[in-house]
Formats: structure tokens, sequence, C-alpha cells
């Protein structure tokens, strides 16, 4: 067995882990596999580079759809990567050590979705602008933009982890996975476009990031709970 | 309350908009008749499969007994 | 004292026993009030003076809505007894529920497409109240496939459960998201049902066909459930016995 395969937690610290622990282990853990990083946002630009090529160069028609489609393939994109969140976890045991600990699942499941954002969110709220820019989308939409799926794709890889933990288990979860968590994601799409179409418009849009804060509040507090009673279910104790 | 058309031509047709009723009302009961008939379909098929397996053990238990025969005659 | 009748519930062949006196008369109620209201609103409720005959369309569409939407509130109950109290009928009761729903959503949303047709010219348009019927599909299709792809039995039941229950906590989330998507792009077209009061003469057809689907749901949850009951329960001895005597 190579060494990228033992996970720290089984490999090392004896003591009981903290959240700061969790939050370091599955850095380190993230960074071992860079490629899962990289994969998501590149899935992100070569889709959105096919754009044109289907519906035509026209600058205004691309700006039109550009919110829209910036938002729904930054959605597509958490939503692959999330297969692997818990995949490697599971399959090496170190899910079921997890759920031995004495302090509850909830925060190793809250540090793995967070890392998941860091590895996927946050580099695709980076890349944005230069897709914006790619999309001709007016000035005044990059800030909201930007704002918008900072937060919108922690709320996404927070629910996507209920999916993961649920089909964990299943032998090919692909398909299952986006069909059970496409509807959860619908309230942060619609406010994530929403956000970025009134910036366009010239409106006022605090009111919807608002919301999407609100969403991204409630999605902390609840979905990693799910997440964690989801992964005692797969586990099947 | 009386009925609302003049002949049963007119109640089918329905001022140009009966083909969208009826399609919905057919669409509707053909939905709730299948959801109706399923739990008989399967429950047959349990009982088929249950009888498929009582024979296998029946078989079974005749063949060990006319083995045990066999011992016990030789 | 109190709580027997909810402990002998847990035990699937006290349930089998006691619905079956249940479902003749369930069967009977649903089929004269379907028929009766159908017929009522048919022919004998007056035109409506916007949509003329079109609206008759609403004494199967409004039923079949409610009960998509009261069906995924109960398959989430169930599932949440099923997971607190482990009872293997609340589980069965919850499996049976997906199906029924979604068709039952599938119905909402077929009438409401041929609805549309006439009323707005379009058989689908992205209105609020189908989109988040759309949505509630996929959340059935969801449950649905999942208890297909789990292969234990147990594991899928109480999947599943999870599952319906973060979707009840999100449906008003995402009925009121929907519904401020809707007001952002609307269209100028009228409103299918407007929160206008219904005339009586119009209102006692859907009270009845209202009634009638409830029954219906009632029984076909019912026979599901026991169906279901049947197939998990084949190895026990009762099983077999209803089984062979063909009861």
């Amino acid at each position: 067995m190579s060494s990228v395969d033992i996970h720290p937690l089984v490999s090392g610290a004896r003591a009981v882990p903290d959240f700061a622990t969790f939050l370091r282990i599955e850095m380190l853990l993230a960074l071992r596999r860079r490629a899962d990083i990289a994969n998501p946002l590149l899935f992100f630009v070569s889709v959105l580079a096919l754009l044109p090529l289907g519906l035509g160069p026209e600058p205004e028609l691309l700006a039109n759809v550009a919110p829209g489609m910036i938002w729904v393939m930054a959605l597509l994109a958490t939503l692959l990567s999330q297969e692997s969140l818990l995949r490697s976890d599971f399959e090496n045991g170190t899910l079921e050590q997890l759920t031995l600990l004495p302090q509850p699942l909830y925060f190793a499941v809250l540090a793995k979705s967070l890392v998941h954002w860091i590895a996927t969110g946050l580099p695709l709220a980076l890349l944005s602008p230069l897709l914006a820019v790619m999309l001709n989308l007016p000035g005044e939409g990059y800030l909201c933009l930007f704002v918008s799926l900072l937060m919108g794709t922690a709320s996404l890889s927070l629910i996507g982890a209920i999916g993961a933990a649920l089909t964990v288990a299943v032998r090919r979860p692909g398909l299952l996975l986006a069909l059970i968590v496409m509807p959860l994601y619908v309230p942060v799409l619609i406010f994530g476009t929403g956000a970025v179409q009134a910036a366009i418009d010239g409106y006022a849009y605090s009111a919807q990031l608002a919301i999407l804060a609100a969403l991204l509040a409630a999605a902390a507090a609840l979905a990693p709970l799910a997440t964690a009673v989801a992964v005692r279910i797969s586990l099947d104790n | 309350m009386q009925f609302q058309f003049s002949s049963f031509a007119d109640f089918l047709m329905m001022d140009g908009h009966g083909i969208y009723v009826w399609i919905s009302y057919a669409v509707t009961f053909a939905a709730l008749t299948a959801l109706a008939l399923y739990p008989w379909i399967t429950r047959r098929r349990i009982q088929r499969e249950l009888q498929r397996q009582q024979r296998i053990v029946q078989r079974r238990r005749k063949v060990t007994k006319e083995r045990m025969a066999v011992v016990e005659s030789a | 004292m109190a709580w027997q009748w909810f402990h002998r519930l847990g035990s699937p062949r006290w349930f089998y026993q006691k619905t079956g006196a249940w479902l003749p008369w369930l069967a009977l109620a649903s089929a004269v009030l379907l028929i009766v209201g159908s017929i009522w609103g048919l022919g004998f409720a007056p035109e409506d003076a916007k949509q003329g005959n079109s609206y008759r369309i609403i004494f199967v569409h409004v039923p079949a809505a409610f009960l998509a939407l009261a069906g995924y509130y109960l398959m989430a109950v169930s599932g949440a007894i099923g997971l607190i109290w482990k009872m293997k009928l609340a589980f069965a009761v919850m499996r049976a529920a997906a199906p029924i729903g979604a068709v039952l959503t599938f119905i909402a949303l077929f009438t409401g497409a041929i609805w549309g047709k006439p009323t707005w010219g379009a058989y689908w348009v992205w209105d609020a109240r189908i989109t988040s019927m759309l949505i509630l599909l996929f959340l059935y299709i969801g449950v649905m496939a999942l208890s297909q792809a789990v292969n234990r039995e147990q594991v899928a039941d109480r999947a599943c459960a999870l599952l319906a229950l973060v979707g009840t906590v999100n449906i008003p989330i995402i009925y009121k998201s929907v519904d401020w998507w809707f007001t952002l792009h609307q269209p100028a077209t009228l409103r299918l049902t407007e929160a206008s009061s219904i005339d009586p003469s119009m209102f006692y057809p859907l009270l009845t066909v209202i009634i009638g689907f409830y029954c219906m749901y009632a029984w076909t949850l019912l026979t599901h459930t026991r169906t279901l009951l049947l197939r998990r329960e084949i190895r026990t001895k009762w099983v077999q016995q209803v089984l062979t005597e063909g009861k």
C-alpha cells in the first residue's frame, strides 16, 4: 500500500482530534490529490469554452446567458467532484473509524465539506471573472458574481455531502447522486443567478446575497447533521 | 342543477375544449387504474414464486425419501 | 395501555389482518365519489366565464396536486417514524408512498400542461407552480432511485427516510425561491387559479372529487403497503398461509 492511501488519522495522531485537526488532515489529503482539485476547474472552463461554439459568438447573446451559464456550470462542477468526497475514506475504512470517535461526526463532516469548498468552490469563484470576460458579462456583474459564487458554492458543497454520504455504499453513484442532489440545489441556483442578473440590470442585489448567506448559514448548521446520520446509515451501524 | 350541454355530441365537443378535457380525464384515470392494478400483479408474482419454491422443497424431500428407502432396503 | 395500538402497529401481520377489512369500503367510497364527482364536474357544473369548458380539468388537476404534495409529507413522516422507533411497517408505508406520489405528481403536471394549451396557448409554461411540481417530481424520483440502488433493504429504508426528511426541510425553501424567481421573470399571462372565492356550484363537485382522491389514495397506499409486506415477510408462516389460501 502506498503512503498516499494511509489516512493520517489512522497512521498518526493518538490524541482525540478536534475540529482544527480534522481540518488540517483534510487539507493535507486534498493537497495530496491535486488532480481532484484541478479536474472540476478544467471541466468548468472547458464546458464554458464550448458554449460560444454551440450558441454562436454574438457578444449580446453571450452576455445574456452568461450569469445563468456560469452558475449552472459551477453547480455541475461542484456536483461532479462530490462523488469522491467520502469514497476513499469509505473504501479504506477511515469513515468507520470516524464514527467510532468520541466526538460527534458533525465536525469531521463539516471539515470535509469545508475542504471540499476550498478545493472546488473557492477556485471556481476566483476563476469566474476570467470566464465572465470571455462570455462578455457586463462589468457591473463581476463583483456580485464572485461574491455569490463564493457563498453559493459553499452551500452546494454542504448540501451535496448529504447525497455523497447516502450513496457512498452504492457501486456507481454518479448519476444517482446528481438525481438526489439536484432538486436540493434549486434555491441556491435561483438566488445566485438572480443576484448577478440584478447587478447587471443596475438594481440593488444585497437582498439576494443576504438570502444566499442565510441559505449558507442554514446549510452549515443542518447539512452536516444530515450527512453524519447518512454516513451511519450507509455504514449500517 | 341541470345538464349544461344541449346534446351528447355537444358534451363531447365542449366548444372545442373537449379534446383537452377528455385527454386529461383519460390519462388521470388510466394512471389511477395502473396504480390500483400494480399491487394485484405483484401479489400474483409473489404467489407464483412461493409456489415454485414450495415445489422445489417438496421434490427435494421426495428424492431424499426415495434415497433413504434405497439405503434401508440395501 | 394507551400505547398498545402503537406497538401492535409495528407488527406487519396485525396491520395486514386489520386493514383487510377496510379495503372494500375504501374502494367503494373512492369509486362512488370519483365517478359522481367527475360526472358532476364534467356535465353539471356551470361553464367558467373566462376559461369556458377547459376549466373542467380542475376536477382532476387540483386533487392530484393536493395529494402529490401531501403524499410527500406522509412519506417523510412515516420515514421519520421508522427512523425513530425502528418500525418496519412505517418503512413499508414510506416505500409504498414514493411511487404513488410520483404518479400523482405526474398526473398534476400532465393535466396542468394540457390545461395550459387552451388557457395560455402553450403546453409548457415556466410558471411557479408548474416548476415547483416538476421539482417535487424529481424529489420523488430521487427517493425511488435511491431505494432501487441500495441493495440491502434495511439500509435502503433508512437512507430513503433521511432523504425524504431532507427534502421536506427543503420543500418550503424551494417553493419560496421558485415563487420569487417567477415574479422576477413573470410574463403578462393570466393566473391559472386565482385566490378569488370559487362559486359553490363549482366548489361542491371539486370537494367531492378531492374526498374521492383522498379515499383512493388511502386505498392505494394500503394495497401497495400490504403487497410490500407480503414480499418482505415471505419467509414467515402467516404470509405463506395468506398466499396459499389466496385470501
